[in-house]
């Protein structure tokens, strides 16, 4: 099973065993991981589930819809890297991921 | 012996607390009961998503049923709560069981509101709240030509949504001169009238609905105005009420909702309360309210959790609320009750992508954005600031909002 590296602001890291085909959200909130808030429950609806992948994995992961892409913009603290973790659906070449959580997802 | 905190129902508000218990401290046991067969789920899809068969049940669970048990957290699907006892810090359940509690949470939500309508009790009315009211609804499907829909609020304009997009003759009768008239200004209830009329459902205002009728199944709906439709599926979408029968029977402070501070107690120190069913102080808004969204649910979980713990974290946030239908995401952003302005940002005449922006003397209240996402975060950040927007900024296409809001931190 694909492995996720969650880290929060406050440095806690969270390694945990997200299956193919979840999203990187779902496997916050089974999980029960702070800095995700996840109110819309994955219908890019609410932008409180942002992340910022890890360099390494940007184009991995790939870019955001162009709806996500509104919402990233203008969220509290936006970055290159930022994308929203309910859109990105996990498989087994996003093993080792690691997604940093914004200190506010307000 | 161990610490028991029980939370009674299990919607978002419950699902939220649990896991919140555990990060702020909590070191006793955990225990969640809830009436409905599932653990829980996420709600809002129920009128589009999962009705429109493109999730299933395990798509919109909110996690699974093994994520609670691995962190220690009880969950009782199928467990009905009957009443309280605070004198002996007891809850009684359907099973026969009483479990004692140190502290408690009552997170109740809402009902149905149901309506004395004779013929209300024929097979293929439905009301749509609970994930077995959608299941019954899908199962009639198949041998449904023609619905109508009483109620041209936000659920039944989705479920219109969905139910047209399948391929169903739906119709919707609105007791009001217009759809959505007690959460919008009337350019937005024109715009989502169009809509639905260019998508092939018909929308009928100024229509109460005094009868339905038919031998076992329904077959018709009758009027006031002595006008009647054939139906062979209705579906009651007048809104919801607060769940508060267990708190008022256990005498706690009930009024438009059970009664907390802006810290989620109730009048009892050891029961705390969150989500729908509360009524409950905002500072930000300098008022009371009771809200129906799961915004208000998740965050004031949080709160309740906290408070539960010892801690103290004020719930104090503007709401906010969404709502999908066909190709239309609308977003809303604070409460518009109050406004003495509406300003339009884009076409809601001809096309399907604007905000209008609700004002009160100047001040921005809320904006409903419809395929909007940037407006609304935007929005969303004005009222958490406080920024002041003038009307012809608002209105202006070329007037860059982001700018308006200020230099981001970090």
């Amino acid at each position: 099973m694909p492995q996720i590296i969650y880290i929060e602001a406050n440095g806690a890291e969270h390694e945990i065993d997200v299956p193919a085909g979840n999203s990187v959200m779902q496997g916050a909130i089974d999980n029960m991981i702070d800095g995700i808030l996840a109110e819309c429950g994955g219908a890019c609806a609410c932008a409180t589930c942002h992340c910022y992948v890890d360099a390494d994995w940007v184009e991995k992961v790939g870019p955001p819809s162009d709806i996500e892409k509104e919402m990233l913009e203008a969220t509290p603290q936006p970055q290159e890297n930022s994308r929203l973790s309910c859109q990105i659906q996990v498989t087994d070449e996003l093993d080792g991921l690691i997604v940093r959580l914004p200190e506010s997802q307000y | 012996m161990q610490n028991r905190c029980i939370i009674i129902g299990a919607g978002h508000a419950a699902a939220q607390l649990a896991p919140s218990l555990k990060q702020e401290g909590w070191q006793g046991s955990i225990v969640v009961v809830g009436a409905e067969a599932q653990p829980p789920y996420h709600r809002p899809p129920l009128s589009k998503t999962f009705l429109a068969g493109t999730k299933t049940i395990d798509q919109i669970l909110i996690r699974p049923q093994a994520a609670y048990e691995k962190h220690g957290i009880e969950l009782k699907p199928g467990v009905r709560a009957t009443g309280i006892d605070r004198q002996t810090k007891t809850v009684q359940l359907d099973n026969g069981a009483a479990l004692g509690y140190d502290k408690l949470a009552l997170c109740t939500g809402s009902q149905a509101r149901r309506l004395p309508l004779p013929g209300a009790d024929l097979a293929g009315v439905h009301y749509l709240r609970t994930l077995a009211d959608v299941e019954a609804i899908k199962a009639n499907l198949a041998d449904t030509r023609q619905v109508v829909i009483i109620g041209g609020g936000y659920i039944g304009l989705e479920t219109a949504a969905v139910l047209r997009t399948l391929g169903l003759e739906v119709r919707v009768l609105e007791m009001m001169d217009r759809v959505l008239q007690r959460v919008t200004a009337a350019p937005v209830s024109a715009f989502y009238t169009r809509v639905h009329t260019e998508q092939g459902v018909t929308i009928e205002t100024a229509k109460a609905v005094t009868a339905l009728a038919g031998k076992q199944r329904v077959a018709a709906v009758h009027c006031e105005d002595g006008s009647h439709y054939a139906a062979d599926l209705v579906i009651i979408g007048a809104g919801i009420l607060p769940d508060v029968e267990l708190a008022q029977a256990a005498g706690l402070q009930v009024d438009n909702g059970i009664v907390v501070d802006e810290y989620a107690l109730t009048s009892d120190e050891d029961i705390v309360a969150a989500g729908d069913c509360t009524n409950h102080p905002n500072r930000l808004l300098d008022r009371r309210l009771r809200l129906e969204s799961v915004p208000n649910a998740t965050e004031q979980a949080k709160t309740a959790a906290a408070t539960l713990c010892g801690k103290r974290k004020p719930y104090a946030s503007h709401p906010w609320f969404w709502s999908d239908q066909y190709d239309m995401k609308l977003q809303i952003a604070g409460l518009n009750q109050g406004y003495d302005d509406v300003v339009l940002r884009g076409d809601p005449q001809n096309s399907r992508s604007f905000v209008a922006w609700y004002l009160k003397a100047g001040k921005l209240l809320a904006a409903d954005c419809i395929n909007r996402p940037k407006e609304f975060m935007l929005a969303k950040q004005m009222l958490a600031q406080g920024t002041r927007a003038t009307s012809a900024d608002l209105a202006d296409e070329t007037v860059d909002l982001k700018a308006l809001v200020g230099e981001h931190p970090g």
